[in-house]
């Protein structure tokens, strides 16, 4: 299968994606340019962690504006898979495909540390070799992870199965001491009502290899791939 | 602005002696032009001429097999084999941090980044080393807070993780707080860029920001002691701007994979004066600049306030003429600027140009040839020798050591530092192999088999009791924290931090500690490469402990071989390797329990510390161990609770027998050097007392692992502690200080 991972310029976790894409799981991929305007032949896109456009606004506020997204739209539209990660799903939120927004974290500071995530839906393209209340350990890594939406919002994600990282301690309880955050009902990760389009805070490229101790990370790529075979 | 004439008031304030001023005279042959008085001032300021410790910094070996690059480049690089090189420095930015603690913070990790970079290397490691007054003063809290959320803003925007780093706690930083910022990138080793300004008829590009009125004279700020006017010089510090220095490193990088530059450097510490001056110096050419070419961000900017700009996020390169057009067009890609500003001569001169009009024209090579260098006198103060008298038998031994050991690990210099380096990205980039909180953090090299390891330390206690002892402790405990994550010890770099070097007394402890550190640099085998002097750290006359920290850097042949800190199996035997001596000077126990800074710091036998690491680093080598941990502050008791109490759990503890006779603070918390705690499982044992025999390390068995506590049996006393209870205290300390959050 062929992946793509979007380079906005300030993104700084379009390598470490490329590595566990093409290095690790041997698939093709490519990088490509926030300036692009056409995209084909790719069967999932990657919207990497960073600083688009240096986030000195709002988090991802800029980059909804940038030629890719329209293509971005445009893909997704047409039911190929986009995966959103830490800035990604904040670009994702601004961008309007997926519903609510973030605020900053609780401590008003940004928090890199591992996280338990508890897996709430496995009927998902991103999660398919997953199981429903598999629980996680995942790095963090943000300022603006606080995410928030409204009631109805809520409502619909939840009816519709469409939450499927929450913050849990290690047993899988979401209490309000693993929310590392303070978004709403410890909500980590979400996908858009056609389920093709997922947005997570937590990095899996960071923990998919031995030698960092950790290959939890490794299963989300791995259902993707499952997915488009 | 107008340009003022040029009196001795002028000249004064431009921080130049007389005889500078009648050297500059010497150099010209007339009397200097404003902008050429502002660019000798900040040349041969002692933040860029090195004026009164370039004599002692010769002492230092910086010579080795590895080495690639020493010292007077922009960083130090090193050979790691698999056509790799490792490019490291580390740098002060301890005034500007004072002043504005986010800003001064966060510049200086920008500005170690681009001295890493603009060689060539893609910076893979960030680590810092910092010091603070105590955090009862809410002062000190401010300074950290800022400090730490500016070196968090600038790295983790950088995509380069913080990996870990130092930090210490005393009331010599009260009035003067030190930031130093370490960088690590890597590079091809037959693709390293320098900063030459070679080829008669190149070009010299411009990138980066515009160029505005700050930070204009930071260097001559950072070349004088504090008095009571330090907000008054906020202007003087710089703003960061993080994306656009991502920028221009991955537009810097794509030039140079293209091969497209001749030379490159940063504008850093005086901007545009010392790289064009820095460039031509060591390529023995002249360098024609036209400042009304250089972008801009205000109106009205004299040459003067151009040249002495020190406007951040901003480089300077040298190009053969054919090669313009394509590096322009990189940068365009890159929506940054890049302007073709002048050219390089053939006469030697540093010839500046506004719109054509000449206002400055100076012998290039001669500002740094002739730039003065002295011998400052320095001589041991009476009050200096007197702290080393410390009489024991004054020192009650406490009865509930149970009780100091808490009090021990609750204090800020040893308790966990979590709070600090979860503000970091450490992750980033997906290469970090052991995360900050054991002896040295480790990363991966993608693309090979290897591992490099890293440690910044110093302890300053030692250094001001004691500078050549306190050098040489910085440079052996440096390189034993990277022995204990499986390393070998391949070179160093430098932030030496100090006083006023015009009083006899600070000028004597950094004589003494540059010595002390050379011989344990000799003896250990690693060279200084790189570095940095920061003088002048005095607030109203009051000067800092002296602070030479050390960058270690070690490489692992097979990272799978990397070493942690912390306990990971019930049953392990429990060595020390090394030997604890009768010695309470200068620690942590003394000063937190009897409140004195007194004594003899430790010793350090050069040979002993040798084998030790010598020992510590066969036995990771060959897969014996399963722990090693270095004995540093609060001793040999802190240093097994450590072992117990950090890493991602299960949190094992241990059964352990002292048998000795040294009075038992000594044994417990004294600081003797050359200790590491391992453990290690009962089918390895003979193989690792095989090691240790052959290369003449002692060894003693200490105990066991496991349990859920911490028990110490000592002299018919029987000590007792949960590590859960301690595990609490260790990581609570910071985190409440600064937050008031409890931990569940």
């Amino acid at each position: 299968m062929r992946f793509g991972i979007v380079v906005f310029p300030g993104s700084n976790c379009d390598h470490d994606c490329y590595h566990v894409t093409h290095h690790l799981l041997g698939e093709e991929t490519e990088f490509i340019w926030h300036k692009e305007e056409k995209l084909s032949g790719f069967d999932c896109l990657i919207l990497p962690g960073g600083f688009s456009y240096g986030d000195y606004l709002r988090t991802g506020a800029i980059a909804k504006f940038s030629p890719v997204m329209d293509a971005v739209r445009d893909f997704a539209e047409g039911g190929g898979l986009v995966i959103g990660i830490c800035n990604g799903f904040q670009i994702l939120l601004e961008a309007g495909l997926l519903p609510g927004a973030m605020k900053r974290n609780d401590s008003l500071k940004f928090i890199c540390k591992d996280v338990w995530l508890r897996v709430e839906t496995s009927s998902t393209p991103f999660t398919n070799t997953l199981e429903e209340g598999e629980v996680l350990r995942i790095p963090i890594a943000h300022a603006d992870g606080n995410y928030y939406a409204d009631d109805a919002t809520l409502a619909r994600l939840k009816e519709q199965d469409r939450i499927l990282f929450r913050y849990t301690d290690i047993h899988g309880n979401p209490e309000a001491a693993a929310n590392p955050n303070g978004s709403r009902e410890n909500i980590a990760g979400i996908i858009n009502e056609n389920r093709n389009i997922l947005g997570m805070m937590p990095h899996p490229e960071r923990c998919a290899e031995s030698i960092l101790g950790n290959e939890n990370g490794r299963k989300i790529f791995d259902s993707i791939v499952k997915h488009i075979r | 602005m107008q340009e003022p004439a040029i009196t001795e008031e002028v000249i004064e304030q431009h921080g130049l002696s007389p005889e500078e001023y009648e050297r500059v005279l010497t150099i010209l042959g007339r009397q200097p032009t404003f902008t050429e008085l502002g660019i000798f001032s900040v040349m041969w300021s002692e933040h860029c001429s090195y004026k009164s410790s370039r004599l002692h910094l010769k002492k230092f070996p910086t010579e080795g097999a590895h080495v690639i690059e020493g010292p007077g480049e922009n960083a130090g690089v090193i050979d790691i084999g698999d056509g790799l090189a490792a490019v490291f420095k580390m740098e002060s930015h301890n005034h500007p941090s004072f002043i504005e603690p986010y800003q001064g913070a966060a510049t200086g990790v920008g500005g170690i980044m681009r001295d890493v970079f603009t060689m060539g290397a893609r910076p893979v490691v960030n680590m810092n080393s910092l010091r603070f007054g105590k955090l009862s003063e809410p002062h000190n809290q401010y300074l950290l807070d800022g400090v730490v959320d500016g070196i968090a803003g600038y790295g983790n925007c950088m995509g380069v993780p913080t990996i870990g780093g130092e930090i210490y706690f005393s009331d010599c930083y009260n009035g003067n707080c030190l930031v130093n910022a370490f960088t690590l990138g890597i590079a091809k080793a037959d693709g390293i860029f320098r900063g030459y300004a070679s080829g008669p008829g190149n070009v010299v590009i411009y990138v980066g920001s515009k160029t505005g009125r700050d930070g204009i004279h930071g260097v001559t700020m950072a070349s004088e002691e504090f008095v009571d006017d330090s907000e008054q010089k906020k202007p003087t510090v710089q703003v960061g701007d993080p994306f656009m220095e991502k920028l221009l490193l991955e537009a810097c990088l794509e030039v140079m994979k293209k091969n497209l530059l001749v030379g490159i450097q940063d504008m850093g510490g005086a901007g545009l004066t010392s790289s064009s001056c820095e460039m031509a110096g060591r390529a023995g050419t002249g360098v024609e600049l036209d400042l009304a070419l250089v972008p801009r961000r205000e109106e009205g900017m004299i040459p003067y306030e151009i040249m002495l700009s020190e406007s951040q996020e901003r480089m300077l390169m040298v190009a053969e003429k054919e090669k313009e057009e394509e590096i322009h067009a990189i940068f365009k890609k890159w929506d940054l600027e890049a302007v073709t500003i002048g050219r390089v001569t053939d006469d030697g001169m540093l010839r500046i140009l506004d719109g054509g009009k000449q206002v400055a024209e100076i012998p290039a090579l001669k500002i740094a040839q002739q730039a003065p260098k002295y011998d400052r006198p320095h001589a041991e103060s009476e009050t200096q020798r007197a702290r080393r008298s410390l009489d024991p038998s004054g020192i009650a031994v406490p009865d509930d050591l149970e009780e100091v050991l808490k009090i021990l690990l609750d204090t800020h210099n040893i308790a966990d530092k979590e709070w600090i380096f979860e503000q970091y990205d450490h992750m980033v980039r997906t290469n970090t192999v052991v995360l900050p909180g054991s002896d040295a953090a480790v990363i991966r090299v993608k693309g090979t088999k290897k591992g490099l390891a890293v440690s910044t330390d110093c302890n300053s206690r030692y250094c001001y009791l004691d500078p050549y002892v306190g050098g040489m402790n910085a440079v052996a405990e440096a390189a034993r924290n990277v022995v204990c994550a499986g390393a070998r010890p391949m070179a160093l770099t430098d932030c030496l931090n100090f006083g006023n070097p015009e009083k006899p007394e600070i000028m004597w402890q950094f004589v003494q500690a540059v010595e002390g550190m050379s011989a344990a640099c000799r003896a250990l085998g690693t060279p200084v490469v790189s570095g940095n002097v920061s003088f002048y750290n005095e607030t109203r006359g009051e000067a800092i402990w002296p602070t030479p920290t050390v960058g270690m850097v070690g490489l692992l042949h097979d990272v799978r071989r990397f070493m942690t800190q912390w306990f990971k199996k019930e049953k392990d035997a429990l060595f020390l390797v090394g030997e604890t001596l009768d010695e309470l000077g200068g620690s942590e126990y003394l000063e937190v329990i009897h409140g004195q800074v007194r004594g003899q710091p430790p010793v350090l036998d050069l040979e002993k510390e040798r084998k030790v690491q010598e020992t510590v680093r066969a036995a990771i080598e060959q897969g014996l161990l399963h722990s090693a941990h270095d004995c540093s502050e609060g001793g040999l008791a802190v240093a097994l609770a450590e072992c117990c109490l950090t890493g991602p759990g299960p949190h094992l503890g241990a059964q352990v027998t002292l048998d000795d006779d040294l009075r038992p603070d000594a044994l417990l918390f004294g600081e003797s050097q050359s200790r590491v705690v391992v453990s290690i499982e009962d089918k390895d044992l003979d193989a690792f007392k095989e090691i240790a025999n052959r290369v003449g390390a002692p060894i003693t068995f200490l105990g066991l692992v496991g349990g859920k506590d911490l028990k110490i049996e000592l002299q018919g006393r029987s000590l007792q502690w949960p590590v859960e209870v301690l595990r609490k205290i260790h990581r609570h300390a910071i985190r409440h200080h600064m937050t008031h959050d409890t931990l569940d």
